[in-house]
């Protein structure tokens, strides 16, 4: 076994002094332990440690969220349970609190959820699966990129108990309000702390991508030529792309807003900036410079946040359509487009933020144009359904609800791209329900639809499908009802990020819709209940699954479920692509990659 | 996998999305949950170019999610019988999805620049009419005072109580003193980020008379929520009457103080 050879390497030294002949020492179990399960090189427990920590921050995310909703439908109003944990105010809620809330909502979801969920847990399980490897191209770095999550996970964690709370200052972290210690309570540690934590995520995923890029591209089966990778590893591998080129202005970015902070190198505060009476700083830069920085990574971000989902919907799509995707080329050069126009775009978010307006229109033009590889990719899509044999598994519902949802996040960014309609709904709820509409109606949809897909191959069983398909009803129609009526809030004109809004005349009447929506929102995070039990007891009593419950194509479906340590108990030849269904002439609907050409071989080859 | 009614069931569902939605901006109206009243002479391009995008995304909305329900609902693997169709896309198909909606996601672009420039790039050549400050947690004025230029001592000092006079190009610096805030005045269809260190233009001609709300729209702190205030817009003549008493109380109450707030 390799990882007995890993750990013996550890003690050559040991070793060779101890025992002349070169045997291993006796593994001692601890350490066994810790280096299969723990410090494990194995991509697959890498993996799942990724899926099971970003769930768990799933959990958090989605109980600040239903806080923030409560401040929202019934502000001031006692917060049940956690206003007695944070005692402030009687029960109620602080506006400062609220704020916070929001910021780290946003964080954990953006930072510790769907990045990491996406990239680490179904990039590590699948690529090497998928591409016919026997592990990542650096073990090491992949095992060191799941564990720089963890001081992630510590710097963000303990921000909430530090003196004056979490960051405050959003998700974008805007200064001078974050880097001025007296703008807002987050502003002290609280903000110091989520630099330094956003510095690990960008750690790991850096490792992440490197060694995403280099596997794809040399590690991949014998016959596995680039254009017959499936849509899931063109998109992780685009995705990887991505990150190496866009993350490291986002570190610079937050070292120069930690210096700022630190040292008053003032990067980003302009001469004469006044926080609450108090001279802060020598001044000398610009605030707008970090909006820049930000979103020359935080756009092309929200395509990482995204494109693996599309890359696995379309994999699950073909799959229970039973028929080959349509056009695979048109897919991957769309999503090269959208990465490479990803670049190009990052203004549309400071169209009203003081920048030129002249360079607004540009950004304008750009931005109009990146929806048209989105609708392609659409459009191919119900190609893809249309004259299939469709079957509503659970995992399908899920990928189809992502295509439904993904319609309405592209069309409502098409308002927004729109200059003069965006100085109306900028900052309005209109925004807040298309990345909602892309990111959780989209992205978050994507990886249910892939976790009920793979999880036969992580854990050797199938979930249930009657819960599973309760799980999809419920939340489907729970996530409209919280996040389609944001737009017409934010037709109103009704702010994002307000304690509370109903003291304006404009707003007031908007309450009792915000209060169905909180509702809404209850009603979505308690259905995830019955995903947590079906999740958990289907890995240890679901069905036995096989190597290839779905009958579907892929390479991964070969191997044995859960696969051993290196994957393959045979090297995997691809004679095909990937979306081979419903053939003419074959005796069954799939011709999986490794089903040798020859019809009778074929037969034999599924003997078995 | 699973029986008729789940495909059947699910296709419905599929179906409510475009039903329930173009109903929900078809209702919304009804409740008054819709584009505030516009009070401003620019605003109507706003409004219709929103309307518009409405009408055109709607349109393809209810197509593409029509499409979905009719092939989960058609092809079915309950219900259809022999295999899928065995195709991997087409050309022809391709180039028409590509082309129209880059022709018409490019005419778009090109419809909406007039306006843009409009509002954010042609700015009247006037004095300005005065300066707004944002600061935590409060819009602080300064009107020009009796010798009708801004920065000189005699300047009026206000704070979240906004006059304009109706029907006049209204010219506004818009500045910041602490962190950002956005100036949006949504029945004027105004937003504009005040940022630190820059004295950004705002321009706007109202149409109407009455009271509407000052809004900040971008997250200043703790107290962001509560940073309100109202704009007044009247007839010139009311202006004036409400400009000479505010020039008089603030000179019966802080002769000096203007001048030395001034002088820092
Ligand atoms: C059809 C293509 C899209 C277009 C034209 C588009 C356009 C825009 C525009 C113009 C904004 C800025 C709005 C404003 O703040 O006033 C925006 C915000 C945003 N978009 Fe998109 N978008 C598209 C797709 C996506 C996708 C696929 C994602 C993510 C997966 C996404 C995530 C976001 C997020 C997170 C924000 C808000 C960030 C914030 O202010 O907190 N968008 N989009
Ligand atoms: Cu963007
Ligand atoms: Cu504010």
């Amino acid at each position: 076994m390799a990882t007995a050879t890993s750990s013996s390497t550890l003690v050559t030294g040991a070793a060779l002094t101890a025992s002349p002949n070169r045997q291993a020492p006796k593994p001692r179990p601890v350490m066994e332990f810790l280096s299969t399960y723990v410090f494990s090189k194995d991509h697959k427990v890498i993996g799942l440690q990724f899926l099971f920590s970003t769930l768990l921050w799933f959990l958090i995310g989605g109980l600040l969220a239903l806080a923030v909703r409560w401040q929202i439908a019934w502000p001031w109003s006692d917060v049940p349970v956690l206003g007695k944990l944070f005692a402030q105010q009687g029960g109620q809620m602080a506006p400062e609190f609220y704020t916070m809330l929001f910021t780290m909502h946003a964080t954990v979801m953006i930072f510790l959820v769907i990045i990491p969920i996406l990239a680490g847990a179904f990039g590590n399980f699948l690529i090497p699966l998928m591409i016919g490897a026997d592990d990542m191209a650096f073990p090491t770095l992949n095992m060191l990129s799941y564990w720089f999550m963890w001081p992630a996970f510590l710097f963000f964690g303990a921000s909430f108990f530090v003196e004056g709370g979490a960051a405050s200052s959003g998700w974008t972290s805007y200064p001078p309000l974050s880097t001025n210690v007296a703008a807002a309570p987050g502003s002290g540690w609280g903000q110091t702390l989520w630099l330094l934590g956003l510095t690990m995520v960008g750690v790991s995923s850096m490792l992440g991508s490197v060694n995403y890029m280099t596997t794809i591209i040399l590690m991949r089966a014998p016959g596995m030529t680039m254009f017959r990778l499936p849509m899931t590893i063109w998109a992780m591998f685009i995705t990887a792309v991505l990150q190496a080129f866009a993350l490291p202005v986002l570190t610079a970015a937050g070292f120069m807003q930690l210096a700022d902070r630190t040292i008053g190198t003032g990067f980003f505060s302009p001469e004469g900036n006044m926080v609450n009476n108090a001279l802060t700083s020598t001044g000398g830069g610009q605030p707008l410079l970090w909006q820049h920085l930000f979103w020359f990574y935080s756009h092309p971000a929200v395509y990482i946040m995204i494109l693996p989902a599309m890359g696995m919907v379309s994999d699950i799509m073909t799959c229970f359509a039973r028929k080959p995707l349509f056009g695979y080329r048109p897919m991957v050069y769309s999503i090269a487009g959208i990465a490479g126009l990803g670049f190009i775009v990052w203004g549309h978010h400071m169209f009203i933020s003081g920048m030129n307006p002249a360079l607004g229109m540009t950004f304008m033009v750009s931005t109009m144009m990146i929806a048209l590889p989105s609708a392609v990719k659409t459009f191919n899509w119900l190609g893809t359904v249309w004259g299939g044999r469709i079957q509503f598994t659970t995992a399908m519902l899920f990928a189809l609800s992502f295509v439904s949802m993904f319609i309405i996040g592209g069309l409502s960014g098409i308002f927004m791209a729109a200059t003069p309609v965006d100085i109306f709904i900028h900052d309005t709820y209109f925004i807040v329900a298309h990345f909602h509409y892309v990111l959780f109606a989209g992205t978050a949809m994507g990886v249910w639809a892939a976790i009920y897909f793979w999880f036969p191959k992580m854990f050797g069983r199938t979930m249930n499908e009657f819960w599973g398909k309760a799980h999809f009803f419920l939340t489907f129609i729970f996530l409209n009802g919280t996040f389609f009526t944001m737009h017409i809030l934010g037709a109103v004109g009704f702010p994002r990020r307000l304690a509370d809004a109903y003291h304006y005349e404009t707003f007031h009447h908007l309450q009792p819709l915000n209060a169905f929506m909180t509702w809404c929102a209850i009603g979505m995070v308690a259905s995830q209940i019955i995903f947590a039990i079906n999740f958990f007891w289907s890995m240890f009593f679901g069905p036995i699954a096989g190597r290839n419950p779905w009958r579907a194509n892929g390479l991964e479906w070969t191997a044995p479920s859960p696969p051993g340590h290196g994957n393959f108990d045979f090297q995997p030849v691809v004679y095909r692509g990937p979306y081979e269904y419903s053939v003419p002439g074959a005796d069954k609907d799939y011709l999986m990659q490794t089903d040798p050409p020859n019809a009778a071989a074929a037969a034999l080859a599924a003997a078995p | 996998m699973g029986s008729r009614w789940t495909g059947m069931f699910s296709s419905f569902l599929f179906l409510a999305v475009p039903v329930l939605g173009v109903a929900t901006f078809a209702i919304a109206p009804a409740f008054n949950i819709w584009l505030p009243k516009d009070v401003s002479s620019h605003g109507a391009t706003i409004d219709s170019l929103f309307m518009f995008i409405l009408i055109l995304t709607g349109i393809v909305f209810v197509i593409t999610e029509g499409l979905l329900f009719w092939f989960l609902w058609k092809y079915d693997a309950a219900k259809a019988t022999g295999p899928a169709t065995y195709v991997h896309g087409n050309h022809t198909l391709e180039v028409m999805w590509t082309l129209i909606p880059a022709g018409i996601l490019l005419f778009l672009a090109i419809y909406q620049m007039n306006t843009w420039a409009n509002v954010k790039m042609r700015r009247p050549a006037m004095a300005p009419t005065l300066e707004v400050v944002g600061r935590q947690f409060e819009w602080r004025l300064r009107y020009p005072g009796r010798d009708g230029t801004l920065g000189t001592p005699d300047d009026l000092f206000l704070v979240n109580d906004l006059h304009v006079p109706v029907d006049e190009d209204i010219l506004i610096q818009l500045k910041s003193m602490d962190v950002l805030h956005s100036f949006f005045l949504p029945n004027l269809r105004v937003k504009q980020d005040a940022v630190p260190g820059m004295k950004i233009p705002v321009w706007f001609k109202a149409t109407q008379t009455g009271q509407f709300d000052i809004v900040c729209a971008e997250l200043c702190g703790w107290g962001h929520y509560k940073m309100a205030g109202q704009i007044t817009i009247e007839s010139r003549k009311d202006f004036n009457a409400w400009l000479e008493s505010m020039y008089a109380k603030q000179e019966a109450t802080q002769p000096e103080q203007a001048a030395v707030a001034l002088a820092q």
